[in-house]
Formats: structure tokens, C-alpha cells, sequence
């Protein structure tokens, strides 16, 4: 009797552990992959900052230093450049992406029989690491023999095409292969935005007879700003996290002409022994980061509270 | 009001049509043409690349290039070409691309069946991970990695592509599963199922197009990363976009440019193929979720 009584007590506290396992499995279940982001990503960047007020050159320490680091990298004259670099590439690649993008959009969306394949080949290059598009362009943009000599040989005799070894055209270069690899996924984008768009108004547009050009710049694009703000915040991630198509391309060459805030950071922490500018120059492109994508994930994460 | 102004879209005249055309064609071929340069230039031997128009055809077609490239380039002092480098990436990408897929799925079935307070928060931290410039993390991952014992390791590369993919796998899932009947799954909690049952057996089978995408995502993403394997694998360990930039940038002497040109192709094969495979599911999955955000 007494221990059957003991036993349905067991059974009670059994059962109530398997209660409480079953209320927290859910938050069980998430805890690895939330601990693992906390330290991984949050715990690494409180890291880096730190190391960034440290004394820390080929080794990391952990002496404080105050702001060195920070005015020794503002004092760097590559990092002046880097900057200078990812604002011109960062804003013709952005451009760009976003006008050619819209435009094939507009013009798959004209009931092309081939669309299937042509979106597929304008979405190819994507599929490429930049370390593959970098090394194919770097072929094609070959001053001695790629498209030069090839221009040549087809009759244009004074054609000439050197930007890759030319610094002040080189970051130029660095543009056409960016493009040439993100736009087909901009078009993709777009086209996804146009076909969600709602018929009826366009129709009721074409009956009253205004003209295409006109339906597409005062009814359709308006309505396709979600699509060029998720762009936009590709685009500008992409930018500023280039560093691969760059090493590939023109390892940052001639001289520092294509030099990028993320080829700077790598090349000052892993090769000139210089991890305090390193990590500040880390920090530095964090925070360009976080001051797009934070309010932009903020008023997402809001829009689907509702 | 005739019948075809009923449809979609706009009615152009032959010209208006000829001109749209055209251009679409244009632009495919500038697409296509460095992907043309570089098949044909693998193709060609050495002395046929120095002489040649870059767009010609092969006049004799050689396999060499590629054989080189595949088993007896050199990389800096080792000179058994590129295919250990192909190995390591394929060692590499195949369980991290599993791993991250299924906690992603995990992660996104709790945060839209089974919320609880904060799971905005815990979200939101997720998501902001996806955005990162991973330069951030480059230095402290290094010095953990080698507390770890796994610097210069495919484990290595495995531990950071997991961490750092599962990101992106939660947001997939966690946007998937948003849009599952959540009645079915009170419905089943009624029948007595359990956490894992309801995921094993409800969630888990309708998961298909989803579990798609997330591959196809995370497989293009650890295979042509660069900038972790650079900084985490170097030597023998390295992945394959590591070995052929040194193989196309450090090469002293010659200049092999069709060696480099087939060794780029290996590089860009799996990714292609997944690309022209599962292509058409990922472009569905990507406009499913580009109109969504």
C-alpha cells in the first residue's frame, strides 16, 4: 500500500517533469542555435570592438589603448582610398544593378516566349563564386589579350581597353564584373514584384488609353517600391561586403586603385600584422551596416506584427 | 473593349516587338560571353591562346588544360593541381549544408508554432546575423578556432559555415512555416502528438519546397565562399575558391591562362549544375519570398 502510494507519487513528479519538458522543449530546441548566434556573432562583435581599443599589432592583446587604432586607420591613407573606392563602386554598382534589373524586368514581362530560358541565363552568373567571376573577367578585360586583341583582330584598329592596369579606371572594372554578376538577380526580383502587381488598375489605364511608358512610370513602378527597397538593401550588403570578386579581379591593384574597405581589413589583420586597425576597420564597416539594415529589419519585423 | 485587352500585359506592334527582342538577345549574349571565353579558351593549347582571337573557336581542341588543372598544376611549391582542393570543398559543404539546413527547420518550426515570450527578440537577433559583414567575426573565429584544435581544418570550415548559415536557414523555415494551417497542429496536439511527432510527421513532409531553396542557398553559398576558407584553411585544407585564386594569382612564370580558365570552370561546375537542376525551385522560392519582403 505504502509503497504503491509512493509510486503514484514518483508518477506524479514524472509526469510533471514531462510537463515541464514538454512547456520548455520548444525553447530547449532553440536554445543551441540561439546560443551559438549570441556567441558567434554577438559575443565576437563586442570581441572585435574591444579589440579595436587595444594595443593589439600581430598578436591580439587586450591592453587598452583607447582611440589609437581608430586614428592611426583614419590616418592610413589606403583606408582614405578604400573608402573613396566603395563609394564609387558601391554607388554605380547599386545604380546600375537597379536600372538594367528593372528594365529586363519590364521587358521579360512583355509575354516573351523565351522567358524561362533568357531569365535563366541572366541569372547565372549568380550561381558563380566571385572568385570564379573575378578570374573569368580578369581573362576577358586582359589588356594584351583579351577583349583589346579581340577588337583589334575583328578590324577596330585604335581600340583600346586597358582599365584593368590603369588606377584611376581600375575600380571601373571591378563595377562591370559586380554588375554582371548581381543584376540578373535584381531582374529576378523585379519580375517577381511586377507579377504581383494588381491587373485591374493597368487595365482600366489602357482602356482610358494612356500610353504604355506612361502606365508603367505613373501606375506600375510606384507600386514596385517594396521590391527596390529589398533590393536596395541586397545591393548595398553586397557592396559593402565585396571583397572576393576584388582579390580575384585585381587583388586591389594596381598599387591600392581598388582597394575596399573589406580587402583593407583583411589585408591589415592577416598580412601587415596590424589587428587594431584591422578591427577597427571591422567596427567601421559594421556600423555602415547595421545603419541600413537595422531600421529597415525593425520596420519588417513591425510590418509583420500587425 | 475587344478580348485581348482583357489579358495581362501590353500589345506592342512587329516593330515595337522586334526592338524588345533584340535588345533581350543582346543583353543574353553579353551574359553568356565570358562563360564562352573561358570554355573556349580551355580548350585551346598555350600558343594557340597567345596567337588567337579570345572569342575564336579551338582550332584543335585539347583536353590538357584541364587535365593539368585537374592533376598536375601547381599551387605555390605542390604541383598535384587542384582536385584535393575540389575534395576538401565537397568534404566540407555536404555536412554543413545539412546541419544548418535542419536546425534552420527546427528553429523555424518553434518560432511560428510553438512561440513564447521574446521570440520576436530572438528572432530579430537571428536575422541581423544574416547581415553581418563577416569581417567582424574574422579575428575572434580565428583565435577560437585555434583554442578549438580546428584551425586549418575542414571541421573547421564546417563549425563556421553552420554558424553562420543558420541565419538564414531559421529565416527561410521561420517564413515557410508562417503560412502552415496552425490548426493542424492544434489538431494533432489534441490527439496526444508530441513536439518532435507533429514535426517528424506533419510539418517535415509538407517541408519540400522549402527544404529545396534552403539547400540550393546554403550549398552556392559555402561552396563559393572565399573569405572563411582564406582566412580559417590555408594549405592542404583549403577550399576549392581558395586553391584557384592561388592558382591564378601566385602562379610565377607562365601565365597558363586555359589551365586557369578549366580550373575556374571545375570551381564553377557543381554550382551550375545545382543551379540548372534545382533552378527553377529556387527562382519560385526566391519570388515567394521577394514579394513577400
Amino acid at each position: 500500500m505504502s509503497s504503491q502510494q509512493s509510486n503514484s507519487v514518483e508518477q506524479k513528479n514524472t509526469d510533471k517533469a514531462i510537463g515541464w519538458l514538454q512547456i520548455q522543449l520548444p525553447k530547449l530546441v532553440l536554445a543551441p542555435s540561439f546560443t551559438v548566434i549570441l556567441l558567434f556573432v554577438y559575443g565576437f562583435i563586442i570581441w572585435t570592438v574591444y579589440l579595436s581599443f587595444s594595443t593589439s599589432r600581430m598578436l591580439p592583446n587586450y591592453e587598452w589603448a583607447g582611440l589609437e587604432q581608430w586614428q592611426r586607420l583614419w590616418n592610413t591613407l589606403t583606408w582614405q582610398t578604400a573608402l573613396d573606392n566603395l563609394l564609387i563602386f558601391g554607388s554605380l554598382y547599386i545604380i546600375l544593378c537597379l536600372v538594367i534589373g528593372l528594365l529586363l524586368a519590364i521587358l521579360l514581362d512583355q509575354k516573351i516566349r523565351l522567358e524561362g530560358g533568357l531569365r535563366t541565363l541572366y541569372l547565372y552568373p549568380m550561381a558563380l563564386s566571385f572568385i570564379v567571376t573575378g578570374t573569368a573577367w580578369k581573362w576577358f578585360l586582359n589588356p594584351g589579350l583579351g577583349l583589346e586583341r579581340t577588337m583589334q583582330a575583328w578590324g577596330f584598329e585604335n581600340f583600346e581597353f586597358n582599365w584593368l592596369i590603369d588606377p584611376n579606371m581600375a575600380i571601373y572594372t571591378v563595377v562591370i564584373a559586380g554588375v554582371w554578376q548581381a543584376s540578373g538577380f535584381v531582374m529576378a526580383m523585379f519580375l517577381a514584384g511586377l507579377r504581383g502587381i494588381d491587373n485591374e488598375i493597368i487595365q482600366a489605364a489602357q482602356i482610358d488609353g494612356a500610353p504604355t511608358w506612361k502606365i508603367y512610370t505613373r501606375i506600375i513602378i510606384p507600386q514596385l517600391g517594396p521590391v527596390f527597397m529589398s533590393a536596395l538593401i541586397v545591393l548595398v550588403h553586397l557592396a559593402i561586403k565585396s571583397f572576393d570578386l576584388v582579390i580575384a579581379l585585381t587583388g586591389g591593384g594596381p598599387g591600392n586603385a581598388t582597394a575596399l574597405p573589406a580587402t583593407f581589413m583583411y589585408s591589415y589583420s592577416f598580412t601587415r600584422n596590424q589587428i587594431g586597425v584591422g578591427a577597427s576597420s571591422a567596427v567601421f564597416m559594421l556600423i555602415t551596416v547595421a545603419a541600413i539594415i537595422v531600421p529597415y529589419l525593425y520596420s519588417e519585423l513591425k510590418g509583420s506584427k500587425k | 473593349m475587344n478580348k485581348n485587352s482583357q489579358e495581362n500585359g501590353f500589345r506592342f506592334n512587329l516593330i515595337g516587338r522586334a526592338v524588345i527582342y533584340t535588345v533581350l538577345i543582346i543583353v543574353a549574349v553579353i551574359y553568356l560571353a565570358p562563360l564562352f571565353v573561358m570554355i573556349v579558351t580551355s580548350f585551346k593549347s598555350l600558343d594557340e591562346v597567345r596567337v588567337g582571337n579570345m572569342m575564336a573557336l579551338p582550332l584543335e581542341i585539347t583536353f590538357d588544360p584541364w587535365l593539368k588543372a585537374w592533376q598536375s598544376a601547381c599551387l605555390g611549391l605542390d604541383c598535384n593541381g587542384i582536385n584535393g582542393y575540389f575534395w576538401n570543398s565537397l568534404k566540407m559543404v555536404v555536412p554543413a549544408v545539412l546541419i544548418s539546413t535542419f536546425l534552420g527547420a527546427l528553429n523555424g518550426y518553434v518560432l511560428t508554432k510553438w512561440r513564447f515570450n521574446g521570440h520576436h527578440v530572438a528572432f530579430g537577433m537571428m536575422l541581423f546575423a544574416c547581415f553581418i559583414p563577416f569581417q567582424i567575426v574574422l579575428l575572434p573565429m580565428s583565435q577560437v578556432l585555434g583554442w578549438l584544435g580546428l584551425a586549418n581544418s575542414t571541421s573547421g570550415l564546417v563549425l563556421v559555415h553552420v554558424v553562420y548559415g543558420l541565419g538564414f536557414t531559421t529565416l527561410f523555415f521561420r517564413n515557410f512555416y508562417e503560412a502552415f494551417p496552425s490548426e493542424l497542429i492544434r489538431a494533432a496536439v489534441m490527439d496526444g502528438a508530441g513536439f518532435f511527432q507533429i514535426f517528424r510527421y506533419i510539418l517535415l513532409p509538407n517541408s519540400g519546397p522549402i527544404i529545396v531553396v534552403t539547400i540550393i542557398w546554403q550549398f552556392t553559398n559555402i561552396w563559393n565562399d572565399f573569405i572563411f576558407g582564406a582566412s580559417f584553411a590555408s594549405g592542404e585544407s583549403a577550399p576549392m575558391t581558395v586553391a584557384l585564386n592561388n592558382l591564378v594569382n601566385s602562379s610565377t612564370g607562365v601565365k597558363e591562362y586555359n589551365v586557369h580558365m578549366a580550373a575556374a570552370i571545375i570551381a564553377a561546375l557543381p554550382t551550375l549544375i545545382v543551379y540548372i537542376v534545382g533552378g527553377r525551385y529556387f527562382v519560385r522560392g526566391l519570388m515567394a519570398g521577394s514579394v513577400k519582403g
